[in-house]
């Protein structure tokens, strides 16, 4: 498994989609990989790209492809799409958008299934983030499911993060909700050609002109036009991935970077401790036949959530 | 967690007719299975570094236009180029009986014609695919 950690710092693309697989797949010894390669991450500027679905989040990476290519920059895409909590099975089209860039060497675009994780993207995130930053790519784009408002996951791992907006999707209070309009770095009102726009912007631009921004970074919108006018819409998006780059430079001029860094190292010890801790402990419970005893016992109300979760608790953990 | 079968489904060539690409790619969604869609107006080069990237074990193709006996092993070809002959090449449409011989012999493993049920196509991966280690 660390050969295949090796091979994947080479640049060598099944490498690289074998063990993002793996990854997801959460094939045993997959750590000794990410073990070998977790050194040389932290290289990549990680750009986030989340909003309500179709709200044009793959169309706006495609083009976003086109303006990094421009500088001859390497681009990363990890595209999640939702797992039916039904059959497991997922229908992962966020590809269809980027189909022009699949001969180009310079680009690497990966689909993921949710696979049961609530926050807007999948458990492989953050790995496959680390494996597309050691096979070399210099930007990579991760653009989360089609978000509602509380799916945020993406600040635990990204250094920019882009809300797409559409015209017609509510009043101003939603604006100032809390979560998902929270979380931008750069707003984004897509489809800007639409009735309803100029509001959007107004509403948005209001609910910003409330906030105040302690890091010293406020959020810009940028309106980006229908894709039906290339020009006008590759122009748009150029001027976009100048804001991306813009905010980049801002965090690390203010030495901020280290402050998205310990976020999603957070993120990481949290969820290595909940697969070295938590899933050995829920396995030995399914397999022992406990887990179904606990359950019976529930359904009877012979006991409460909370004494069998203490009793576990006992039984496993050393004080 | 349970290995996922994952497919990428694609139609390469000039054929925009994408009914029965969506209607499978929905049936393998509810086998259980990750579809990778990729729509219409694909290269088999394209159709190959997509399948490599998102480290498929089955590629289904759908053409109606009649270039099958061209595109599906080109598809084929274009994989063993790049050393990933371990994925398993299906393919579907309009496809004359005469041409199912010269397909089998270009590497296309399976092929499926009008008339074919949605449950004879997903027995068949259950099969003859095991998720890869």
């Amino acid at each position: 498994m660390e050969e295949l950690g090796k091979r994947a710092m080479t640049g060598d693309i099944r490498a690289v989609s074998r063990l993002i697989r793996n990854i997801e797949d959460q094939v045993p010894n997959t750590h000794e990989a990410i073990k070998h390669i977790f050194p040389f991450t932290g290289r990549a500027h990680v750009v986030g790209i989340t909003g309500a679905p179709g709200a044009g989040k793959s169309t706006l990476t495609d083009q976003l492809i086109c303006s990094i290519r421009k500088q001859n920059k390497t681009v990363g895409v990890m595209a999640v799409d939702p797992s039916s909590p039904f059959t497991g099975g997922a229908l992962l089209g966020d590809r269809i958008r980027m189909v022009r860039h699949s001969e180009d060497p310079g680009v690497f675009v990966r689909s993921l299934a949710t696979r049961g994780a609530m926050g807007g993207l999948s458990k492989a995130v953050g790995d496959g983030i680390h494996v597309l930053d050691v096979m070399g790519k210099d930007v990579i784009i991760v653009e989360t499911v089609g978000v509602g408002q509380q799916e945020v996951d993406i600040i635990n791992h990204a250094h920019t993060v882009l809300v797409v907006l559409v015209p017609g999707m509510g009043d101003e209070v939603q604006a100032i909700k809390a979560g998902l309009m929270e979380v931008a770095d750069i707003f984004i009102i897509n489809k800007a050609d639409r009735e309803g726009a100029r509001k959007l912007y107004k509403e948005t631009l209001s609910m910003l002109d409330m906030g105040n921004f302690p890091s010293g970074w406020r959020p810009p919108i940028v309106m980006v036009e229908s894709n039906l006018e290339p020009h006008s819409f590759a122009k748009s998006v150029d001027e976009l991935w100048e804001k991306i780059e813009e905010h980049y430079q801002f965090l690390r001029d203010n030495d901020l970077l280290q402050e998205r860094a310990q976020l999603k190292v957070q993120t990481e010890i949290n969820d290595a401790l909940r697969s070295a801790i938590l899933e050995p402990i829920l396995n030995r419970l399914i397999e022992t036949g406990e887990f179904d005893k606990m359950v019976q016992r529930l359904m009877k109300k012979e006991t409460d959530p909370y004494t069998l979760a203490a009793e576990v608790a006992e039984k496993f953990l050393v004080k | 967690m349970a290995k996922k079968i994952r497919i990428l489904l694609a139609k390469p060539g000039l054929d925009g007719h994408d009914r029965g690409a969506k209607v499978l790619a929905r049936c393998f969604r509810d086998a259980g299975f990750e579809v990778i869609y990729t729509g219409c107006h694909n290269t088999p080069e394209q159709i190959a570094n997509a399948a490599i990237q998102e480290d498929v074990d089955v590629v289904g193709l759908s053409c109606l236009s009649g270039a099958h006996t061209y595109l599906y092993p080109e598809v084929v070809q274009q994989l063993r180029s790049r050393g990933a002959d371990d994925i398993t090449v299906i393919g579907g449409g309009i496809i004359p009986d005469r041409d199912f011989q010269p397909l089998y012999d270009a590497g296309i493993k399976a092929i499926f014609t009008p008339g074919a049920t949605l449950d004879s196509i997903v027995d068949w991966i259950n099969t003859n695919i095991a998720a890869k280690e």
